[in-house]
């Protein structure tokens, strides 16, 4: 039983990476209908300029802070200056886009600071958690900042004008344009928020995975995961997504012989096939309820 | 009174497709206008085509200021309301933060609370129902809230295209009336698309009848009413 909650814990925690990376993933896809894969190499570079301010003298936090702001910045950066370019281009084009900006991110950051494997601090240390067993003070840490991330989320969306506007915009363009938004603005404004979310996962997985290169490409995987499984259109479905695949990946490599690591990833992927087979908007996808 | 919108030689474009052959007319500020004629006969069109929504060449001026080359936005920002054919309803959002979108390109944030309460006023049912998403209205309810999002820009001209439609004869007379008010006391120049010529004569001062994309014919509501070979041939009734 112990072992059971144990894992359960431990899913939540690296749900809680997954969640961010859906999260940043559906904002880009509410906003222009494709799917960035390049969001985990985004998440990498912001979390070695974490490193690197820390590395300067800076402490976690003002880094942290810091980095975010870069992120957001550098998001909107590459939108206005990649992506807008490409609006009407079609799929294959934006992919294109998405792979390049991918290996342009991932060999700087390899140029810049090589691809050894980098110590990341945690601000919540690795003890136990209240002394217990069950799950570390990172963990519980990384849980906390990521329903704290929610909560300002929720509440940018619900309660300010500026959210109201990008929900506008994302669902309908034609009408939002009517009311007087920009709806281009509205895109980079996703963009950066995008990269500030990533960024925040990439900071909090740092610890765990060792920062290098390389380090984002499966956990973008299970973020994609995440956010099928969510059903791409909604945050809140990204979010619980990324609980979901979190706690299921670690349920199977415990409890199914033979899986271990190696075969998580398969399973993981297998078991949103069949979620999407069944209800293809996936578990929270939107139903417009329209009368004409 | 002084013109508020000229158009001139205004020519649209679907791809290849030319669907208006040099239109030309204009506004009072303060009147209400309405332009008329058979399906496919190049309305909307022109309403989409003032907003920039559209491939377009020709002089449109609003206030003196060219419109060429603006962004839909920026033309709806200079105060031009525009409830879209189809309606433009926010289907997935409540009907209260539809008005807040209304509002949204406002910077006097803090009149828009009474200006949501004056569209409740106006449109009680709204009231009723405005923490529900805007999609689980009727089609009537959704013409209102459509309007009522339309004002809350508090605009200076409105293009309604085809507001009555699929809506029954007693809603429509209310929202006629609705209009006229909002006209009279608010000093909102509109300009009505309609299919019902006949009561689009009885709220308009002026009329224009287009035909493929042309006008083919202008006058005072009164004198095109009153023409039974117009109504005959173009406005059928
Ligand atoms: N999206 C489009 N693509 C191609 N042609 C179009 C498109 N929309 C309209 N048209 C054409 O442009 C012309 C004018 O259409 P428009 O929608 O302006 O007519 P309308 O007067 O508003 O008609 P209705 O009363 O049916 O709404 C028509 O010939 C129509 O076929
Ligand atoms: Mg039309």
């Amino acid at each position: 039983m112990e072992l059971f909650t144990n894992q359960v814990l431990a899913g939540i925690a690296t749900g809680a990476i997954y969640a961010c990376m859906a999260l940043a993933v559906v904002m880009i896809y509410q906003a222009i209908d494709h799917l960035n894969f390049a969001q985990g190499e985004m998440a990498m570079f912001s979390t070695f300029i974490a490193w690197q301010l820390m590395q300067w003298g800076l402490g976690f936090w003002p880094a942290f802070l810091l980095t975010l702001a870069i992120s957001f910045a550098g998001g909107i950066i590459i939108e206005r200056a990649l992506f807008k370019p490409l609006t009407n281009a079609p799929v294959l084009v934006h992919v294109a886009g998405f792979i390049a900006l991918f290996a342009i991110l991932n060999s700087v950051a390899g140029l810049t600071w090589d691809f050894t494997i980098k110590q990341f601090p945690s601000p919540f240390g690795s003890s136990g958690f209240l002394g217990s067993q069950l799950i570390s003070t990172h963990q519980a840490g990384m849980i906390g900042v990521v329903l704290v991330l929610l909560l300002l989320l929720f509440a940018f969306f619900r309660f300010t004008r500026v959210g109201l506007a990008m929900r506008a915009a994302a669902s309908l363009p034609e009408s939002a344009r009517l009311v007087g938004i920009n709806t281009s603005w509205m895109i980079a404004l996703g963009w950066g928020m995008a990269s500030a979310i990533g960024a925040i996962g990439g900071m909090l997985i740092a610890p765990v995975v060792f920062l290098e290169p390389n380090m984002m490409g499966g956990v973008l995987l299970y973020g994609f995961a995440a956010a099928v499984l969510g059903g791409l259109t909604s945050p809140f479905g990204a979010v619980v997504g990324g609980f979901l695949v979190g706690v299921f990946e670690n349920l199977v490599g415990t409890y199914i012989p033979g899986v271990g690591n190696e075969l998580k990833l398969p399973i993981a992927l297998a078991l949103i096939i069949v979620v999407l087979v069944i209800k293809p908007s996936g578990l929270f996808g939107r139903k417009i309820v329209q009368r004409v | 009174m002084s013109t508020m919108l000229t158009i001139k030689d205004l020519r649209a474009y679907y791809g290849q497709v030319q669907a208006l052959h040099g239109l030309e007319f204009s506004l009072n500020e303060g009147s209400v206008t309405t332009l008329l004629g058979a399906n496919g006969a190049g309305k909307t069109t022109t309403l989409r085509a003032i907003c920039n929504m559209i491939r377009s060449t020709g002089n449109i001026e609003f206030e003196g200021k060219p419109l060429t080359g603006m962004s839909t936005e920026n033309v709806v920002r200079l105060g031009i309301a525009h409830v879209p054919q189809g309606r433009g309803t926010f289907t997935n959002m409540t009907v209260e933060e539809n008005l807040q979108l209304g509002a949204i390109s406002r910077k006097d944030v803090k009149n828009i609370p009474d200006d949501i309460e004056r569209m409740y006023a106006h449109f009680p049912v709204l009231k009723q129902r405005h923490t529900q998403q805007a999609g689980t209205l009727s089609g009537g309810e959704q013409q209102m809230l459509a309007v009522a999002r339309a004002l809350m820009l508090r605009p200076r001209l409105m293009l309604l295209d085809e507001p009555s439609f699929g809506l029954a004869p007693l809603i429509v007379r209310d929202l006629f009336g609705i209009l006229a008010k909002i006209n009279r006391e608010d000093r909102v120049t509109i300009l009505v698309v309609e299919q019902n010529a006949q009561l689009a004569l009885e709220l308009a001062e002026t009329a224009y009848v287009i035909e493929t994309g042309r006008i083919v014919m202008s006058g005072t509501a009164k004198e095109i009413a009153d023409n039974e070979d117009i109504r005959k041939s173009y406005l059928g009734y």
